[in-house]
């Protein structure tokens, strides 16, 4: 087996609040091979941001790791120093964000940043930077790459802003490109394009991507493997041909099914009752287990499932039961 | 089927220069903003129409236009009949005023955080001085919420509780027609499936007609009847919803759909789309989507296609067929 460009394991980040102690993410573990396009699914508030945000050192305080570790490329990184974790992102991780502004100084001309990022993280010349900077904005589709290096980031439509943005990320050649919510903000044209490249860049390049959207659509035609997230926990890994067309969790069934379909047309949707659970207010056990038809009384007991409880797919205590 | 509302020639023209100073400085000269272009359409009474197209291509426009919250530049819009930029009739002008709701995305944002639920849902029916007793409960129960929710506020709720508030107050006068401008763009998928399934339920037991604003494609094949496709504020394909799904006919329709992701596109691989949507201020001659139509002629350059009818499709292109 290859060596995982990633590895989490039993991840856990914490928010210490004055009148509770929140578990946004809570024993999350998995692995990204290089190459391999990893989705991340779940409600707004399931723990996507901060699982990515954990991986790349990232949190806002208070928030902060408080157990399990991650590993790039055989190298520990969740107890860096934050220098060195500076040093990992750029030349090790590469991010994408929801909005590209965020990524992007705008008081900069976008070749300038390309070849700040370049120069730091790569032993090249000054004018090989700026050769590589041009590179790398053709390679996004950027039109009239040489001519607009000079360009601000204003001057962009959102479009080719996050086209500058996965320049930028790639620029130092990293092994992990972590995209939260890449396209949500972007039309449907757009989108495509973007997702494009992306599977373009990962293929030719064999970057491994954890790409988080709530777009169920996106993680299938883009992703190699999924991750469903439910409360800070994963309810299901797997294969996404298999998870999305044979889910196992009822989670993940109840989803899948109140998903409308672009194929039918006024068919009942499927209705999971109630809403996620707040952190402060987590039941004990399954954390699905308010919501679920399938519970029965070891669901609301102890500590909930993990992904080892059924047949490895799936953290439900009768996930074989559920899926016969 | 009898049409409820009726749209003929719908224009807007939105006033987008820079400040007179500017414009001296500068020697610029005024710029307009086509928000609407010649947009007809008919919507059936106790159907549900769906205006889909990616953003800025107009659907919010229409939609503020059919409720009254924006007037037309040209055309005009008629609901049962009136035409409430023209009718001088008071009391023909609040009866249609309260044939016609809307709701909006932001469930957060289109409710007064100050005011219990039970004053939201009954203002419409307040302001015209009508019975409110027992009225909140009673929506709020048509809704799927309880009765007893009508003493809180709306920080209480979560947000697919709060769209079915905002579903409440639309229902309060009796309406006719809903216009729903994104209503579950802003809620999770399992949410959304409640919010659907109500509105659906609810167009069924009153009869209503929904004007659905939404550039989800999976939303609209879901729930429309027919539907109509903007293009940078023209309307450039309309059908019954199979048949716009099932055999697109205009070259952005069939580009749209080809872009949108599919729940069972494993491995997919899509040919991108070219291009992105043009400057709004200063649109492309002709057909405005040629320079990224991959069926483009000459023509298309120099003319304006207009709407023709090809078996059961309205659509605006030259070689369409
Ligand atoms: N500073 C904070 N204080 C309390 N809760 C927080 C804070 N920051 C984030 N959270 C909570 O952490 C959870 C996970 O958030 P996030 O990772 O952003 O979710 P997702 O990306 O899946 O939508 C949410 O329930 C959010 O409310
Ligand atoms: N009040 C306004 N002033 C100037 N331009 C506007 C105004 N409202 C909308 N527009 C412009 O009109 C076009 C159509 O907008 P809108 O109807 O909101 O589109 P959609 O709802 O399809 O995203 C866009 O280019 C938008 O920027
Ligand atoms: S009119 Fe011409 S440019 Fe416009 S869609 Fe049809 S073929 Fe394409
Ligand atoms: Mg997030
Ligand atoms: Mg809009």
């Amino acid at each position: 087996m290859v060596e995982p460009v990633l590895s989490v394991r039993n991840l856990q980040v914490e928010i210490p609040l004055r009148k509770s102690l929140l578990r946004p993410v809570d024993n999350v573990s998995f692995d990204i091979a290089p190459g391999e396009i990893l989705g991340v699914v779940g409600e707004s508030g399931a723990g996507k941001s901060m699982t990515g945000n954990a991986i790349i050192g990232l949190l806002d305080r208070p928030a902060h790791i408080c157990g399990g570790e991650v590993w790039l490329r055989g190298q520990r990184i969740d107890n860096l120093p934050p220098e060195a974790m500076r040093r990992i992102r750029g030349k090790g991780i590469g991010m994408v964000f929801q909005d590209p502004l965020t990524s992007l100084n705008p008081l900069l001309p976008i070749g300038a940043q390309l070849r700040e990022t370049i120069s730091e993280h790569l032993p090249v010349s000054n004018d090989e930077a700026a050769a590589r900077a041009i590179a790398a904005l053709e390679e996004v589709g950027i039109p009239g790459a040489a001519r607009r290096v000079d360009a601000y980031p204003h001057e962009f439509s959102g479009g080719m802003r996050q086209r500058v943005v996965i320049a930028l990320a790639l620029c130092a050649e990293p092994g992990l490109v972590i995209a939260d919510e890449p396209t949500t903000a972007l039309d449907v044209s757009v989108q495509a394009q973007i997702i494009v490249l992306l599977k373009r860049l990962c293929r030719e390049r064999g970057t491994a991507i954890m790409l988080v959207t709530h777009d169920m659509g996106v993680i299938a035609e883009t992703a190699d493997r999924v991750a469903v997230m439910y409360a800070g926990r994963l309810v299901e890994l797997g294969p996404v041909r298999e998870v999305l067309s044979a889910p196992c969790h009822p989670y993940t069934i109840g989803l899948m099914a109140s998903t409308p379909l672009a194929s039918q047309n006024r068919k009942r949707l499927n209705q999971i009752p109630g809403a996620m659970p707040r952190l402060d207010a987590l039941p004990p056990g399954c954390a699905f287990q308010p919501r679920c038809t399938s519970a029965r009384e070891v669901c609301g007991q102890g500590v909930g499932p993990d992904l080892t409880a059924g047949d490895g797919r799936a953290a439900c205590w009768f996930t074989q039961a559920v899926s016969a | 089927m009898k049409t409820l509302v009726s749209i003929n020639n719908l224009s807007r023209v939105f006033d987008v220069s820079r400040p007179w100073l500017n414009r001296l400085i500068e020697r610029g000269s005024k710029e307009y903003l086509h928000a609407v272009s010649d947009v007809s359409l008919n919507i059936p009474a106790q159907s549900i129409y769906a205006l889909v197209g990616e953003s800025g291509s107009g659907k919010s426009t229409i939609g503020k236009i059919v409720v009254g919250l924006l007037e037309p530049s040209n055309g005009s819009v008629e609901i049962g009949g009136v035409d409430l930029a023209r009718e001088t009739d008071k009391a023909t002008v609040a009866r249609t005023r309260a044939d016609i709701q809307m709701i909006f995305q932001d469930p957060y944002a289109s409710l007064n955080p100050r005011w219990r639920v039970s004053d939201i849902v009954t203002e419409p029916v307040r302001a015209r001085g009508g019975d409110i007793s027992g009225l909140a409960e009673r929506l709020l129960e048509q809704v799927g919420l309880s009765g007893e929710d009508a003493g809180k506020y709306p920080h209480e709720f979560s947000g697919g509780q709060r769209q079915r508030i905002c579903i409440a107050r639309a229902l309060a006068a009796g309406p006719k027609l809903i216009v729903c401008d994104e209503p579950t763009s802003a809620l999770d998928v399992s949410v959304q499936a409640q919010v659907l399934n109500l509105m659906s339920d609810l167009q069924e037991e009153l009869g209503l007609t929904y004007l659905l604003i939404s550039h989800d494609l999976t939303i609209v094949r879901h729930m429309a009847d027919r539907v109509g496709v903007l293009y940078l504020g023209r309307l450039i394909e309309e059908a019954p919803c199979d048949d716009l799904f099932d055999n697109p006919r205009h070259p952005y329709t069939k580009m749209l759909l080809d872009a949108a992701p599919k729940l069972d596109g494993f491995g997919r691989e899509v040919e991108p789309p070219k291009g992105e949507i043009p400057d709004p201020i200063n649109p492309p001659s002709g057909c405005a989507f040629h320079p990224r139509c991959p069926l483009a002629i000459d023509r298309c350059k120099q003319e304006s296609p207009q709407m023709q009818q090809i078996a059961s499709s309205r659509v605006a292109c030259f070689r369409a067929g």
